[in-house]
């Protein structure tokens, strides 16, 4: 587990927690995070199979957080994420179908297959981009927040990082800069324990809360494979951002099941570490609760065809998608003059 | 007509372009209340507020990232970097992300952002205050750059930067920031991508940008008493360069120099010459001539750093070469 874990997911019991939201709330939040595993469980066999070129990087384990935040955040609200950053893009509001044909290399894919998995953006859902730099999303989400400010649009900038990035030096820049501006944005760390290929207890010597204590910024930390716990942290945090209250961090701590990229054996790791999967799997753990909240298991059942039914339609539809052309690429380097 | 200094030229346009558009704003390491260490953005704090105008830590990586989110939400952030050196640790938020966002993106919106970036030496300010990076940026995809030699392509050059919808690196000479140049009242913005013939001759063209125009014009002067009449060409703009205008200047002269006070090794006179060899090969009556910095660090002392600066004498030398 990482050092800085004030919280061990593990122990945590299923459906124990009474949670304040509605059946219909958590079932919403249920779909968002199934809509993401089954859509990267997709992508990995797509992967496999060598329909996605390229690194792909799976967020599967991670699903709460990105579900969580998204349930909380507006279209003006602007992200900047992560290349583990599936989840944060579709549950900002990305086009499932955009997606799919970004990261398949298609011309009609939302960045029209200049950038695929580790660049998929939507300008027009407050999505800036996930980006293949380690903490390069900090400052960008810190500028955003200051744009956000200076044209009173009550928007609100948020960044997903892993515990990966806290030993680079933008996260103490960016801490600093939020700070002393009182700007709007909300860290949000994804703790998962593994920097890349090493873990992070061997990469690094402070807690984040510490940290962000030392900035004078508020920061919790919670169990983020419990999806009711992030959408309520968040929601109360990007609320009192969103009130002038300055900056947030946010870290949550989770697991990352599938290796640092797809194809990667692990052979760094203790298989024992994910033995109690299920237990902490933020997709049965929500199951759990919703069952005790009077949702039937047909319920969930029909959203599994529901979702089943779109991702294979996404699926085909960029299969059946032109690729890019090489010379319309060119034109996209600088504006068009006139533009 | 009036008497203007480069920098207030910059300062002019600064000021202009905050006036007539509410999304620009100006921030960097001392820049507000201090007016900036050179006084390009003395009296903008007072004119715009501090929500437009913000002085940030030293911190070049987040102020450049910074500029990148907020042009991505709708601002047109102008930011400076005290020394073109220290945009070493800004490097990845220009090169990785302002510079590809249009791309990799599929051309879903533009990041229009102006970095400002002084450079030269000539002031004894030693190895990590002095470089000449331009080349850095000419060589990526994404960016503009521009150099602006003259009072009035400060101000025009400034402005276009500011309009321009993609991100542009603006570099300032600091030995240029004191020049005076009697100008027009109501300066022009100035076209990114074109030249300028700042003397016209028939013998040999120099083509040059920043201060080291000044040294092709001196070096002008000379060839001139010796009845060698240079054409030196201002370029203004390095990315995009105007190809066009060399090429023409080439087909009249036949000879062709490049000067800079860059380092000569991999700069921006190694493209320059490697065009011109490639599409202006027929016109060429001699070789093609670089003039620049000797491949080591800016020296302090004052007798190294007079060794390693380009003269007029290097330059005027290189034209008798490729006229010989």
């Amino acid at each position: 587990m990482p050092s800085s874990s004030a919280i061990s997911p593990s122990k945590a019991r299923p459906g124990a927690r009474k949670g304040s939201n509605t059946p219909e709330a958590l079932l919403a939040l249920y779909r968002q995070m199934l809509l993401i595993r089954r859509t990267e469980e997709r992508l990995s066999q797509l992967f496999a199979d060598g329909e996605v070129p390229g690194f792909i990087h799976l967020s599967i384990g991670q699903e709460a957080i990105a579900a969580g935040l998204g349930s909380v955040l507006e279209r003006k609200d602007t992200i900047a994420s992560t290349h583990r950053g599936h989840g944060h893009a579709l549950a900002k509001g990305v086009d499932l179908n955009g997606f799919f044909q970004e990261v398949m290399g298609r011309e009609t894919g939302v960045c029209k297959g200049r950038g695929g998995s580790m660049h998929v953006a939507d300008m027009s859902a407050g999505m800036l981009g996930a980006n293949g730099i380690v903490g390069a999303g900090m400052p960008i989400a810190v500028g955003s927040a200051l744009a956000h400010q200076v044209r009173k649009t009550g928007g609100v900038g948020v960044v997903f990082f892993g515990d990966g990035a806290l030993a680079e030096g933008v996260l103490h820049e960016s801490l600093n800069l939020s700070a002393l501006w009182k700007l709007p944005v909300l860290f949000v760390c994804e703790n998962n324990g593994w920097s890349e290929f090493s873990p992070t207890s061997k990469q690094f010597v402070a807690p984040l809360g510490k940290l962000a204590d030392a900035f004078g910024i508020p920061a919790e930390t919670i169990d983020g494979n419990d999806v009711e716990i992030v959408a309520d942290t968040a929601g109360r945090l990007v609320s009192e951002i969103r009130k002038g209250g300055g900056p947030r961090v946010l870290e949550c701590i989770t697991q990352r099941v599938r290796g640092h990229y797809e194809g990667d054996a692990q052979k760094y790791r203790d298989p024992a570490e994910l033995k109690d999967r299920d237990k902490i799997d933020p997709l049965p753990r929500a199951a759990s609760r919703l069952s005790v909240l009077g949702v039937s298991d047909a319920v969930l059942a029909a959203l599994e065809t529901e979702i089943m039914a779109e991702i294979d339609a996404a699926t085909e539809a960029a299969r059946a998608a032109p690729l890019p052309e090489f010379v319309a690429a060119q034109a996209d380097v600088y504006t068009p003059a006139g533009v | 007509m009036a008497e203007l200094r480069y920098v207030r030229a910059l300062n002019q346009a600064l000021s202009d372009a905050m006036a007539e558009d509410p999304s620009v704003i100006v921030f960097g390491e001392d820049i507000a209340a201090a007016g900036g260490p050179f006084g390009v953005t003395r009296g903008l704090l007072e004119a715009y507020g501090e929500d437009r105008v913000r002085d940030t830590p030293i911190s070049e990586a987040t102020i450049v990232g910074a500029a990148v989110g907020a042009a991505m939400t709708g601002l047109k952030p102008v930011v400076e970097i005290m020394f073109m050196d220290f945009v070493a640790i800004a490097m990845d938020a220009i090169v990785n992300q302002a510079a590809k966002a249009r791309f990799m993106f599929g051309g879903q919106g533009s990041v229009p952002m102006v970095v400002r970036l002084p450079h030269g030496g000539g002031v004894s300010a030693g190895p990590q205050h002095s470089q000449c990076l331009e080349a850095w940026f000419a060589h990526i995809p994404g960016l503009k750059v521009v150099c602006p030699a003259s009072v009035a392509d400060a101000y025009g050059l400034m402005r276009a930067a500011i309009d321009d919808p993609d991100p542009v690196i603006m570099v300032e000479n600091k030995a240029l920031y004191a020049r005076k140049e009697d100008v027009p009242d109501d300066l022009p913005a100035v076209e990114i991508g074109k030249a300028r013939i700042a003397r016209p001759g028939r013998d040999a063209t120099i083509v040059t940008y920043g201060a080291a125009l000044y040294t092709a014009l001196e070096a002008a002067d000379t060839l001139a008493g010796e009845g060698v009449e240079v054409e030196v060409i201002d370029l203004r703009s390095l990315q995009p360069w105007d190809e066009a205008a060399v090429l023409e200047s080439l087909s009249r002269t036949h000879r062709l120099v490049v000067a800079h006070e860059a380092v000569e090794a991999f700069g921006i006179g190694a493209e320059i010459a490697a065009r011109m060899a490639d599409i202006g090969f027929d016109e060429l009556d001699g070789p093609i001539i670089r003039v620049g910095a000797p491949f080591m660090p800016v020296p302090f002392a004052k007798t190294l750093e007079q060794g390693y600066l380009p003269d007029a004498g290097r330059v005027a030398d290189a034209v008798r070469k490729t006229l010989a």
